[in-house]
């Protein structure tokens, strides 16, 4: 990345939408916008009227073909700072001052090849959706598989667009673990990401695949370690964690 | 630093006493949340070993049980990652860098240092911000083994500076005549990192 600093800018929000109960997507137009690499993020600063400031940072959802704009995917902590203001505050019309785009590690663009395996937990989905949105603005014909776990299937975000992309693409699979909760009649997975599961999920890619795993500590961990004990060379996987953090 | 005023915001106070310890930008965590790019290695303690390497006259290496024989200290110090959180008063055993200083001798060429770990993560620190107390290498924390998410067995920590620069499961320093960008710092983020200057990104 370039010496140059990573300007403040106000973001103006132009659209919001509900993704689940716990998330809404937040589209900024940005009058430095540029193009991202998908899975990068970026930061938000709050300023409160005596001057007290704070920051965030959330994974960009949108791809970067889309000029001129971005789509953050935010989750509600209930005791959080930040994200309840974005949630019960914030309206269109607003302006958020963000800058980025932020890391250069955990992204993938077309031309770095697959097969893909994504690996979310909860709102660790965002910036593989940003993956999966690239790789479709790119027709890219790259193999591709996400294995995304949540409590319910009313905490899948990107439910729809997963779907629909999965009935128009023959290159790409989703597959959906709830961990507490299935819908009636649910013949998929139902237990937290395990050995067993990712070497299903992972087979028809073998030891090729290029596996970003995204989700709170303790998930990232086990998939993690998983891979490494299914020998899948480290430099082909890819993490980034959060998790709980009080706030 | 001036900034837009978010209409409606508030924000979370704390007490001034937190409230001037955390650099800014930065909000208070009381867990201790983990990041890192990939999998968690997990060395085993006889194949761990910890080096002083380059710009030296004679490189020097300690084997696990060597290493424990050193001089330790206990340390109380603020921690702050560049996701934007820190963590007050952690507390750690390890061996300040000074120690290890003592049984290598730099030349004078080599001004930084470039922490090296299991994986294959690396971060810069310059040499004279590693000395006089102001880093150690950590193998406890809280009372307790580190453990292998927080870096453990060992990890570099550097207080003063971003949590990034405190390189987990650390193996060696390799002395260096220019200040060479490690890991992250390669991929955008600050070549000092120091989070009062708010030194997050390449720029700043």
């Amino acid at each position: 990345m370039a010496q140059t600093a990573l300007e403040w800018q106000a973001g103006t929000v132009t659209a919001i939408r509900p993704e689940t109960r716990q998330t809404k997507s937040f589209t900024l137009a940005l009058p430095k916008w540029m193009a991202h690499r998908p899975g990068m993020h970026y930061d938000v600063r709050l300023t409160a009227p005596d001057g007290y400031q704070t920051e965030r940072s959330y994974s960009v959802a949108s791809a970067p073909e889309r000029v001129g704009t971005i789509d953050l995917t935010v989750e509600r902590i209930e005791d959080g700072e930040v994200s309840p203001y974005l949630h019960d505050v914030v309206a269109t019309g607003d302006q958020i001052e963000v800058r980025g785009p932020i890391g250069g590690y955990f992204v993938w663009e077309v031309e770095m090849g697959g097969p893909l395996l994504l690996i979310g937990g909860g709102s660790g989905v965002v910036p593989l959706m940003a993956m999966l949105r690239h790789r479709a603005a790119q027709h890219a014909t790259i193999p591709a598989r996400i294995l995304y776990s949540s409590r319910t299937a009313d905490d899948v975000i990107y439910r729809g667009e997963l779907d629909a992309l999965a009935a128009s693409d023959r290159a790409f699979e989703p597959f959906f673990t709830f961990t507490r909760q299935s819908p009636p009649g649910w013949a998929g997975y139902q237990r937290r990401i395990d050995a067993t599961m990712l070497s299903e999920v992972i087979k028809p890619f073998g030891a090729h695949a290029r596996v970003y795993v995204c989700g709170p500590t303790l998930l990232v961990e086990a998939v993690a370690n998983a891979l490494v004990q299914m020998e899948l060379p480290i430099e082909q996987i890819r993490t980034e964690r959060f998790g709980p953090t009080g706030v | 630093m001036a900034g837009l005023i978010s209409r409606g915001f508030l924000g979370r106070r704390r007490p001034a006493e937190v409230e001037n310890r955390l650099p800014p930008g930065q909000y208070l965590v009381t867990d201790f949340p983990v990041l890192s790019a990939g999998p968690t290695p997990h060395t085993p303690l006889d194949k761990w070993s910890f080096t002083m390497d380059g710009l030296v006259r004679k490189p020097v290496t300690w084997s696990w049980d060597d290493f424990q024989k050193l001089p330790t200290q206990t340390y109380t110090v603020d921690i702050s990652c560049v996701t934007k959180w820190t963590k007050l008063d952690t507390k750690w055993l390890g061996v300040t860098v000074d120690t290890l200083l003592e049984a290598v001798e730099v030349e004078p060429a080599g001004k930084y240092a470039m922490a090296y770990s299991d994986g294959g993560y690396t971060t810069n620190v310059p040499l004279e911000e590693m000395t006089k107390g102001q880093a150690f290498v950590a193998y406890q924390f809280g009372g307790k083994a580190l453990e292998p998410v927080h870096g453990g067995p060992a990890r570099l920590v550097v207080p003063h500076l971003y949590f990034w620069k405190s390189a987990k499961w650390i193996r060696g320093l390799r002395f260096m005549q220019e200040n060479e960008p490690g890991f992250w710092e390669q991929l955008g983020y600050h070549i000092h990192g120091d989070p009062w200057k708010e030194e997050r990104y390449s720029g700043d």
